[in-house]
């Protein structure tokens, strides 16, 4: 039930550059799960609220406090491109 | 030529002034060197979790009872999901359809919603103009990420962009005294988004919106919204279309340029975000909202300049609206009081704010001139008792505004005492006024007063404006028709 | 040395503070064996005990654990089994892993797992299946299927794991040992590498039920920077109980009677280890999960969903791989997650991103989380006249290498008697229950929230009475040979 476009719509808003073979697994693997789990929507469902969250919890909040922060160095150093004392990237408007 | 009615409404972000960021405890800043104030959660490492700040929800609350809002008894946090280098987890943490507060209104303009949710870090791009078209590397620096954002979006009750700048600098002073944020449109504490459209007047239907974005002063709003309803003018008046896109307003060209056409329009896949648990607003939360609250907001203050004071309603707002003014005259009347005023109106006090003003420019504060408000006070009196006429008063006011010092020593340095009838000298002038002109003397003693004008202009000259023109007037009127 | 291996994790801590044996002796046996392992269960092995520090004297008394690669461990590669991570060595260290070594059980290595915990075989690691030391042909489950092969084949004391669906549970069972997957909220999820935020929790996979207990309770509690843990109410006793004497067992018939669900020889299994409950005191009966059925489907649509957003920060700006070249920004987000991401995480990247797309959110993702609610619902229902469910763990033994690589939906049909508890917070414990064909069988059972000190208890009279040896794998050469 998961066409080619489809699935390329969905990779592409999934920032995955998928080969035509792998599109067409995809769609094939897709379709043969959602088939299975389709099955929820015949459900009588009415008025049930969803689960948002799991445990009884409310407000779990912080007081405004400083905590050291880590020093840049070491962010850095796993940066694949350092730029300037910052994460290096292609420019978001070079085509 | 059809007559079309703007729709306008705004969508602002205001940085809270809080010490730490949104969901962790690294602290906020201030153009310092970049990455310095970053922390696993703030980057996006893997693992990492957020945890809300009190004091920025406490902040939220008070900007949604400042606003007149619904606070809403439960609240959620929700994912909204797309990539940019600047959104280290992919997502931003904000609120989607159970935000803090809905409803709501300030001054004429009424409020959607208002939510909570963290700022994006900044974006750098290498290349001349540091702009994005024409550079091909950019870099990222996450201090920015994660600042706590409130977002404020109105309904589209705006009509012109003249309101649209007054009413944002309405919020703009509500939220100063609130204290929540320094709202400083050329630091980025408060940004403002608009959404345009426009109808043939007495319609209701809504046209297809744009929205505008990068205007970065109250200024830049009025006229990025201005030229946006023109160029919509245009396009509806040679037949076409307007299409629903984004823009980016630039002020030194005055023109408008489209950020992503429709079909960019991204799916946000929002879904409530579950490393975070429901927000509750209880009573004690509301309850020490209020107890920070300042105790007069700026429609209430402009309500009592109205109708405790007497001024003028555009006076009132006025002064309401800019703190700075407001809180200028306040001191003035008080000053004015403590003075013995002689009788001085806070209405008659507050004619001396525009001259003011006018010469210390539109967007200066009166407080940080050499004009102290016990001088302006003294000034307003002097007048009021006729030791100073008005035009001479304006002589002095200037020179406040150039040295400072106090308009009485002023007065009697430049000689700009008032001339009065008492005084010898002004007799003689009116007489010569009087020998001047003889044909309009002549229509005067007839009984044509509105032939006195070059009479009374003659007098002024010769005394350099210390006499006052309706004592001249009297004193001419009383030579001439006895 | 084989005397030390075959030590308990509590055994060794005992008679570590007692004196009697050396913590520093005992690591340098695991670490040796650890380091020789040929199940490929290690990405990595401690160079050398650490530095002696007072660990004898605290509870676990210096005895090394090894640890899932997805937890954060400073300085040391935290990969989440995948080459999208590869050699990634974190800033920061998860908690429960912090409170293990302050509770005195140092790092002794990382543990292979299926990428980003998703699996049940461990055959989609990017750094190579690990084999079963019980057949090395086999699979030993997954996710944590290198944590469960590493305590079977002795190379590990005690080891963590995480389960989201089954990830601690089922590699147990497959592999003859116990897992406990604790209440959602119990231990911290901070420093985990997320793979779905609602379902992820961090638990112990021990030789015996003693050792489970011992480790959880150092795990447990509050952890300020993750706002979905919980205070846990009340002790982890070290477990005591010899009988099941007024224990009510629910046999959940939904689960256990579906179509082609459960393998002949895991149902007899199941079948003879009631009849021993029973002879223990307890009383066993069918008990009604109406929604269990769907559990299944309600995981792979919640599952996905949450794990398309937790992976979306894998996109090649601040750590972690990134494919080079000429390129745009867009082209070097796809490129790079298209070449880190194995195919069975891509798959539900893009389960979980067609899940919450627009126009398909609420017949997917909203209806899965109302399936939740019933599910919760059934599950309070059914402890309202039992105190534990009973089920088998998983409906197989350990299959090949390879059985189910072609079809990802018989994989994923796997883990429909695990989800229910997972998707309900609950939560659950496996035991090894015998043998079927020479393969281990896990005897699973589940109870409501923070029941984990009687469900210990209970788990600890049967295990007594089973008699399970586990022996088999650490001397037939299955591991390595003594």
């Amino acid at each position: 039930m998961l066409d080619r476009d489809q699935v390329l719509h969905v990779a592409r808003l999934a920032r995955l550059e998928l080969g035509e073979q792998e599109v067409a697994r995809m769609a094939e693997e897709l379709s043969k799960v959602l088939g299975h789990i389709e099955k929820i929507r015949e459900l009588d469902l009415e008025g049930v609220a969803p689960t948002s969250h799991v445990i009884d919890v409310v407000n779990a909040l912080r007081p405004d406090d400083p905590t050291p922060s880590l020093p840049r160095d070491v962010i850095l150093a796993a940066a694949p491109e350092p730029l300037n004392d910052g994460f290096g990237v292609p420019s978001p408007g070079a085509a | 030529m059809t007559a079309y009615e703007p729709v306008i409404g705004l969508e602002i972000h205001v940085q809270l002034d809080t010490r730490t960021k949104m969901f962790c405890g690294c602290e906020l800043s201030f153009n310092d060197p970049p990455n310095i104030h970053t922390c696993p959660t703030c980057l996006g490492l893997p693992g990492a979790l957020p945890v809300v700040n009190e004091r920025a929800i406490h902040f939220g609350i008070m900007i949604g009872l400042a606003l007149g809002c619904e606070i809403a008894e439960r609240s959620l946090f929700h994912r909204k999901n797309y990539f940019y280098p600047d959104l280290p987890k992919g997502y931003q943490i904000s609120q989607y359809d159970v935000p803090l507060c809905l409803g709501g209104r300030l001054g004429d303009v009424r409020i959607h919603r208002v939510h909570l949710e963290e700022d994006a870090a900044k974006l750098n791009h290498l290349g001349a103009s540091g702009r994005i078209h024409g550079s091909d590397r950019s870099w990222v620096d996450f201090n920015r990420g994660g600042t706590p954002l409130v977002e404020i979006v109105t309904e589209p009750d705006i009509r012109s962009p003249e309101q649209a700048r007054e009413w944002l600098i309405l919020l703009r002073t509500t939220l100063r005294q609130l204290g929540v944020s320094d709202v400083d449109m050329s630091q980025g504490s408060l940004r403002c988004d608009a959404n345009v459209s426009i109808r043939r007047t007495g319609t209701s239907e809504l046209g297809t919106k744009t929205e505008l974005k990068n205007m970065n002063s109250f200024a830049y709003l009025e006229r990025g919204v201005k030229a946006e309803i023109e160029r919509q003018r245009r396009l509806l008046e040679t037949g076409e279309e307007v299409e629903q896109e984004t823009l980016h307003y630039d002020p030194a060209t005055d023109s408008l340029t489209p950020l992503r056409s429709k079909e960019e329009a991204h799916d946000y896949r929002y879904f409530p975000e579950p490393d975070l648990v429901p927000l509750v607003v209880g009573e004690e939360m509301l309850a020490a909202a209020r107890a920070d609250m300042p105790a007069e907001l700026p429609a209430e203050r402009a309500e009592r300049f109205e109708r405790e004071l007497g001024l003028h309603a555009d006076t009132a707002r006025l002064f309401a609206f800019r703190a700075e003014l407001g809180d200028y005259f306040e001191r003035a009347l008080g000053a004015a009081g403590s003075q013995g005023n002689g009788g001085l109106e806070p209405a008659e006090l507050s004619n001396w704010i525009p001259p003011l003003v006018e010469r210390i420019g539109s967007d200066a504060d009166p407080s940080s001139s050499n004009v102290t408000p016990e001088s302006l006070a003294t000034l307003a009196t002097m007048v009021k008792a006729r030791e100073v006429s008005r035009d001479a008063a304006r002589e002095v006011l200037t020179l406040l505004v150039k040295e400072g010092g106090d308009p009485r020593a002023i007065v009697e340095r430049e000689g700009l005492g008032a001339i009065t009838g008492e005084d010898d000298g002004l007799a003689e002038i009116v007489d010569r006024a009087i020998a001047s002109d003889p044909a309009a003397a002549e229509k005067v003693r007839d009984g044509n007063m509105k032939a006195i004008g070059p009479l009374v202009g003659y007098v002024m000259r010769e005394t350099k404006g210390r006499a006052d023109g309706g004592e001249i007037t009297r004193l001419i009127r009383d030579r001439l028709q006895g | 040395m084989s005397e030390l291996i075959d030590l308990t994790a509590a055994q060794a801590a005992e008679r570590i503070r007692a004196g009697e044996i050396s913590a520093t002796e005992l690591f340098e046996a695991y670490r040796e064996r650890a380091a020789a392992d040929e199940l490929n269960a290690f990405t990595w092995v401690a160079e050398a005990a650490p530095e002696s520090n007072g660990n004898a004297s605290k509870p676990l008394g210096g005895v090394p654990v090894a640890v899932k690669d997805l937890f954060c461990t400073e300085g040391v590669p935290s990969q989440s089994g995948s080459k999208i991570l590869e050699g990634y060595r974190p800033p920061y260290t998860a908690t429960v892993v912090a409170k293990l070594d302050g509770a005195g059980a140092p790092l002794l290595g990382k543990t292979n797992q299926d990428e980003f915990a998703m699996g049940s075989s461990n055959e989609n690691s990017a750094f190579g299946p690990v084999l079963n030391p019980w057949d090395r042909t086999r699979v030993p489950g997954g996710s944590s299927g290198g944590s469960a092969a590493a305590v079977a084949a002795g190379s590990a004391p005690w080891a963590i794991g995480t389960d989201t669906g089954g990830s601690i549970r089922q590699p147990a069972a497959l592999c003859g040992i116990v897992g406990l997957k604790p209440t959602y909220g119990a231990c911290s999820r901070y420093g985990m590498i997320a793979f779905a935020s609602s379902l992820d929790q961090a638990g112990p996979l021990t030789r015996d039920v003693t050792d489970a207990a011992l480790m959880f309770r150092h795990m447990i509690g509050r952890d300020q920077l993750d706002s979905t843990s919980l205070e846990y109410p009340g002790e982890i006793a070290p477990p005591s109980s010899e009988d099941l004497k007024g224990i009510r067992l629910g046999v959940p018939e939904d689960l256990t009677g579906a179509e082609g669900g459960i393998e002949p020889g895991v149902r007899e299994n199941f079948e003879a280890t009631l009849a021993l409950a029973e002879q223990l005191g307890a009383s066993i009966e069918p008990c009604r999960l109406p929604h269990a059925p769907h559990a299944l489907s309600a995981y792979y649509l919640i599952a996905p969903a949450e794990a398309s957003a937790n992976l979306a920060r894998f996109d090649g700006v601040r750590y972690g791989l990134r494919v080079d070249g000429d390129q745009d920004l867009v082209t070097m987000y796809s490129r790079t997650r298209e070449r880190g991401f194995g195919p069975e995480v891509k798959r539900r990247i893009m389960l979980g991103t067609y899940a919450l797309s627009s126009g398909y959110y609420d017949a997917y993702y909203g209806t899965a989380q109302k399936v939740r609610t019933k599910i919760a619902e059934d599950f309070r229902a059914a402890f309202e006249r039992f105190d534990f469910i009973a089920i088998p763990t998983s409906p197989c033994t350990a299959f090949e290498l390879g059985a189910k690589l072609d079809d990802p939906l018989a994989m994923y049909l796997n883990d429909f008697l695990a989800v229910p508890m997972s998707l309900a917070g609950i939560p659950a414990i496996s035991i090894p229950s015998g043998l079927s064909d020479g393969l281990p069988v896990g005897f699973q059972l589940a109870g409501p929230a923070f029941s984990e000190s009687r469900l210990l208890d209970a788990a600890h009279a049967l295990e007594r009475a089973i008699q399970f040896d586990g022996g088999r794998p650490m001397t037939d050469g299955g591991g390595n040979a003594t």
